[in-house]
């Protein structure tokens, strides 16, 4: 059935040179890729390769020097700097390494985040976020700051800020790598879980091989092309 | 709402530093304040001056007295409404540090012409009835506390001698801005002990105060009364009563542009401070204001969340620095009110310290806004970890 229909994310030719001073650095080199609808994906390489370029790409939050990324029928590499934060605020939904909670609001209030800038209403927002914070079984910690909590549990917090705008991609930039291994387990379920039962199309970058196990397409990334080429 | 909530909660993030900056802001406030009020004061005189009022002097100096035949002349002259006139006592109370303004003055048409100076009828009667009576002001009264029916003994310094006089009425400013602190007695009992003692000095005065119709052609009338008395032996020089204090400041005029510029100074000070502390809370932000644009934050947002945050602290620091402004001023004015008889924070100083403060946090804000709106994403959070 998924095959019927057009990839979420289409990567068309992209190449990514960043510049330091006199040196350019050429981090991606003519990536092309799709990704289907409910897919999770893993994006594996050494140090340096380029995963976090590549993911920033396709989430929206850096340019492409040439190529085109589509996510959802949209050329994104096509939009202002205005439109793609809009676009982004809808679209996706992030999880990073270090969590990146703001340390002044609660549980409650970071998840609660990517709300304020909707239509919705301060009940009905309160219901999503309540919505999301069940998911990942933080619903007893909702007054909590990040910093009473633990990171597996901050990266819960995480996790539910990343979906309560229910988006159509969750891009994840190395979510256990911060985590004991028993945190990382839990994440790991718990992102699987978000891809088998909600259906996320989820990307995540990770050089954990255990993380890895969890999607069900592994890439890898080597100096700026893949390694293997995709089926 | 969101965002105010969380400026709410940046600010007290540092404790310290903000408590530190609101601090500085406060004492910067506070100068600023009483600088304003210090130069206000040096103008309590021509803001209280009339339109409608001029003052006629010897053109050589004020120092040279007119003689008083000159009023007759004057009130022939076309808009004038009213002459009254005085001298200069420069009488000391008891002691020479004991400083308040004391004129001759001529009792009638002197309270007409100064309609801010207001006094219980009855009071006005008793001064207009006794020759050696005096009239003062409400606070000169209470702090030598002087009532009426006390004599008082002034030491002449221009009319040498011991001059007794009785209090007969206190009067009270129409207004906060009125002098309450001058002491005015019956010229005609300065004149007529003048005659005796050194009759050459007598039938003189220091000055006309003259009450013209109408302020459009106090001008006209100015230059009317001195031609009226060109090539005579006592020529005149007639001003407008602004005018006239104004050049008592000008006198001053150094002091007041020196204090001036050092009010501006604190100001620029605190802005230095306040950019200081706005630009490295950012900077420790940056990585947090790329989350929030991550999330789809615009570029208005970041500006809010920065602007917002130092915009508050300002004010705060503002209000706190204008509620002790009032109690040190009263300090303060109590303190000089031989100097500043009128010492008093003005709307305009307030308004002043309003707009100081909303600038400095306007400008402590743009360097952090316009660096945290510049920085690409990826690298914001890059300086994470
Ligand atoms: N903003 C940047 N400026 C310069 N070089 C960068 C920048 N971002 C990434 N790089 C370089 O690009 C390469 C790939 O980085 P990255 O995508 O973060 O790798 P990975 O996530 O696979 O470790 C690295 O060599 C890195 O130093
Ligand atoms: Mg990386």
């Amino acid at each position: 059935m998924s095959s019927e229909t057009a990839p979420i994310v289409q990567i068309r030719n992209v190449s990514k040179t960043y510049r330091r001073g006199s040196q350019a650095i050429k981090v991606l080199e003519n990536i092309s890729l799709d990704i289907k609808e409910g897919e999770f994906l893993a994006l594996m390489g050494p140090s340096g390769s380029g995963k976090s370029t590549l993911l920033n790409l396709l989430a929206g939050i850096d340019s492409v020097d040439s190529g085109s990324v589509t996510i959802g029928g949209i050329d994104i590499t096509k939009l202002s700097e205005t439109d793609l934060a809009g676009w982004r605020a809808v679209n996706v939904g992030f999880i990073f390494q270090f969590y990146n909670l703001i340390p002044v609001l609660t549980a409650f209030g970071n998840v609660e985040l990517p709300l304020v800038l909707t239509t919705l209403t301060k009940k009905e927002r309160r219901e999503h976020v309540e919505m999301a914070l069940r998911v990942v079984g933080l619903a007893d910690r909702m007054d909590h700051y990040p910093g009473q909590l633990s990171g597996g549990q901050q990266q819960r917090v995480a996790i539910a800020r990343a979906v309560v705008t229910d988006p159509v991609i969750l891009v994840a930039d190395e979510p256990t790598g911060d985590l004991d291994r028993v945190s990382a387990a839990e994440i790991l379920d718990l992102i699987s879980r978000l891809n088998r039962e909600l259906g996320k199309t989820i990307i995540m970058v990770t050089h954990d091989p255990r993380a890895a196990e969890k999607a069900r397409i592994i890439l890898h990334l080597d100096k700026g092309i893949f390694a293997d080429v995709p089926s | 709402m969101y965002l105010l909530n969380l400026i709410f909660r940046n600010i007290f993030r540092h404790k310290l530093r903000t408590g530190l900056t609101i601090l500085g802001i406060t004492i910067a406030i506070l100068s600023f304040g009483l600088l304003r009020t210090v130069i206000d004061a040096f103008y309590a005189g021509v803001e209280a001056s009339s339109s409608t009022r001029l003052v006629t002097r010897n053109a050589i100096s004020l120092i040279f007295p007119l003689p008083v035949s000159h009023k007759d002349k004057i009130r022939q002259i076309a808009g004038v409404q009213l002459v009254s006139w005085g001298n200069w006592f420069g009488g000391v109370y008891i002691d020479e540090k004991n400083f308040f303004p004391n004129f001759a003055v001529d009792p009638k048409s002197y309270l007409e012409l100064y309609p801010e100076f207001v006094l219980p009828e009855d009071q006005k009667a008793a001064f207009f009835r006794d020759r050696k009576g005096f009239v003062a002001g409400r606070k000169l009264a209470a702090k030598y506390g002087w009532k009426p029916g006390d004599t008082v003994t002034l030491r002449g310094t221009i009319f040498p001698g011991q001059w007794d006089m009785v209090m007969r009425g206190i009067y009270k400013g129409r207004d906060h801005t009125v002098d309450e602190s001058q002491f005015f007695f019956q010229w005609a009992y300065l004149n007529e002990s003048i005659k005796k003692s050194a009759p050459l000095r007598s039938e003189q005065v220091g000055f006309y105060m003259i009450g013209v119709t109408n302020p459009s052609i106090a001008a006209d009338v100015a230059a009317n009364i001195d031609k009226a008395f060109k090539n005579s032996i006592a020529e005149t020089l007639t001003e407008t009563e602004k005018a006239f204090q104004m050049s008592w400041i000008t006198m001053s005029e150094a002091i007041v542009i020196a204090i001036r510029l050092v009010s501006f100074v604190v100001i620029f000070i605190i802005m230095a401070v306040m950019a200081n502390t706005m630009a490295m809370t950012a900077r420790e932000r940056i990585g947090e204001y790329a989350v929030f644009k991550t999330l789809g934050f615009g570029r208005w947002h970041i500006a809010g969340l920065i602007f917002g945050e130092s915009l508050l602290i300002s004010l705060i620091g503002c209000a706190c620095g204008i509620a002790l402004t009032f109690p040190a001023a009263k300090a303060f004015g109590a303190e000089l009110s031989i100097f500043f008889p009128v010492f008093l924070v003005s709307d305009e100083t307030i308004i002043m310290d309003i707009s100081a403060a909303i600038v400095v946090g306007l400008i402590a804000g743009i360097f952090p806004t316009w660096r945290s709106i510049r920085i690409r994403i990826a690298d914001g959070l890059r300086r994470i970890g």
